[in-house]
């Protein structure tokens, strides 16, 4: 059944398809969750609107209030179409080195973009959304990083479908951002098959984003559950924007550059099955397809040059 | 066993400026303990009562050292140990 009352009701149900062509070898398989294929474009619409199904529930959202909220993009583009259509008034605190095409989205939906320093990138903006909290008491933060309706989200939706669309599944890697993904997924997929391995895989970026004064302003997702993880692997514009494009070119996906740092990672998990000469079910998500990053020349050129381009951007 | 450390700008203080430096040790402690004897200060930036700093990230060849033994992770000649502090992704 592929008809819905709304675009609302349209969220999840995503495909997973397999890649005969990236596949290390016949037994170990790489499958692909495209999340793009959601209602905004990206996986973060799971956990955008099971925050706000939630705050609704518990009466913190009421008609005409103004939602809260630090994101580099996607979890913003989420609440801002959700917004939109339930009445709803968004503030995004972003940090002002993400794509061209993130701010013209949320600006199209109605958002309030609210710049922090590329400085410190995501960090700023969570510190600044803090104290906009404080300044207005009456708009409601639903804080992706710490809420667990944002795990829930893939602990009730990803995880099972994952399992139900591949019962065989052995490793499941996804972006390390939030958190909410992998600790999500990661406790449904353990509680069904004890085995699993779930691997993070985490964007690097250029100095200027982790330009911290000092240790003590670092920053865990109050989300972070590292007994789920059993790997995480830190992965460069470079390595990310050479996936990106091997994925199109062996697989016809077009993603975007985060799905590449996931793809390596993936990639390695599933290499080192093959050398041991294991049977593997690899499952990585594709978090948004490549269109909001076209303007960061991602796609053309040398990858050198790509990676140049690059630096100094929030580009997962 | 010599192996590469790529330092982040906030710890540079302890290495004159520089964002790369050598190091020996066939674990994670005993290329802390080499940091420490040519470049000093940086093993009680890097490490808290016997663990990792909290907003502290090692990685060994791109994998994080809290997954494979921490502090006693294997490392090896011609690795790459990438020093990075924790900051907010999503």
């Amino acid at each position: 059944m592929a008809r819905y009352a709304s675009l609302l009701d349209a969220l999840g149900d995503t495909p997973l398809v397999g890649l005969p062509r990236l596949s290390p070898a016949e037994n170990v398989r790489l499958w692909a969750k495209l999340e793009d294929r959601n209602p905004t474009g990206s996986i973060k619409d799971r956990p955008a609107q099971k925050m706000i199904e939630a705050a609704e529930q518990d009466g913190r959202l009421r008609p005409g209030c103004t939602i809260l909220e630090p994101t580099s993009g996607n979890t913003g583009i989420s609440l801002a179409m959700a917004a939109k259509l339930k009445g709803y008034g968004l503030v995004c605190v972003m940090p002002e080195n993400t794509s061209e095409e993130r701010k013209q989205l949320l600006q199209a939906y109605g958002a309030r973009i609210v710049y922090s320093p590329a400085e410190g990138g995501s960090n700023e903006a969570v510190r600044r959304a803090k104290e906009l909290a404080k300044q207005n008491a009456d708009w409601v933060m639903l804080y992706q990083y710490g809420n667990p309706d944002n795990a829930r989200a893939h602990y009730e939706g990803t995880g099972p479908e994952i399992l139900r669309d591949l019962p065989t599944v052995t490793h499941f890697v996804a972006g390390l951002g939030t958190t909410g993904t992998l600790v999500g997924v990661g406790r449904y997929l353990r509680e069904q098959k004890p085995e699993v391995q779930i691997v993070a895989a985490e964007p690097r970026y250029g100095e200027l984003v982790y330009g911290l004064r000092n240790l003590e302003e670092g920053f865990v997702p109050e989300l972070y559950d590292p007994d789920v993880l059993t790997g995480r692997y830190s992965v460069g514009s470079y390595d990310a924007l050479r996936r990106t494009r091997q994925l199109l070119e062996s697989e016809g996906i077009f993603a975007g550059i985060s799905t590449g740092a996931i793809l390596h990672a993936a990639l390695a998990v599933a290499d080192k099955a093959a050398a041991a000469g294991k049977t593997a079910d690899v499952v990585f998500v594709v978090a948004d397809a490549g269109w909001k990053y076209l303007s960061t020349g991602a796609y053309s050129g040398t990858i050198d040059e790509a990676a140049a381009r690059l630096d100094g951007h929030l580009w997962a | 066993m010599a192996v590469t450390v790529s330092i982040p700008t906030i710890l540079r203080t302890h290495t004159g400026g520089e964002k790369s430096v050598e190091a020996s040790g066939s674990t994670l402690a005993e290329v802390i303990e080499s940091l420490e004897n040519d470049h000093g200060g940086l093993k009680s930036r890097l490490v808290k009562e016997g663990t990792l700093h909290r907003f502290v990230n090692v990685y060994v060849n791109d994998e994080d050292v809290r997954f494979a033994g921490g502090l006693e992770a294997k490392v090896t000649d011609g690795d790459t140990v990438t020093i990075l502090p924790a900051v907010a992704g999503g």
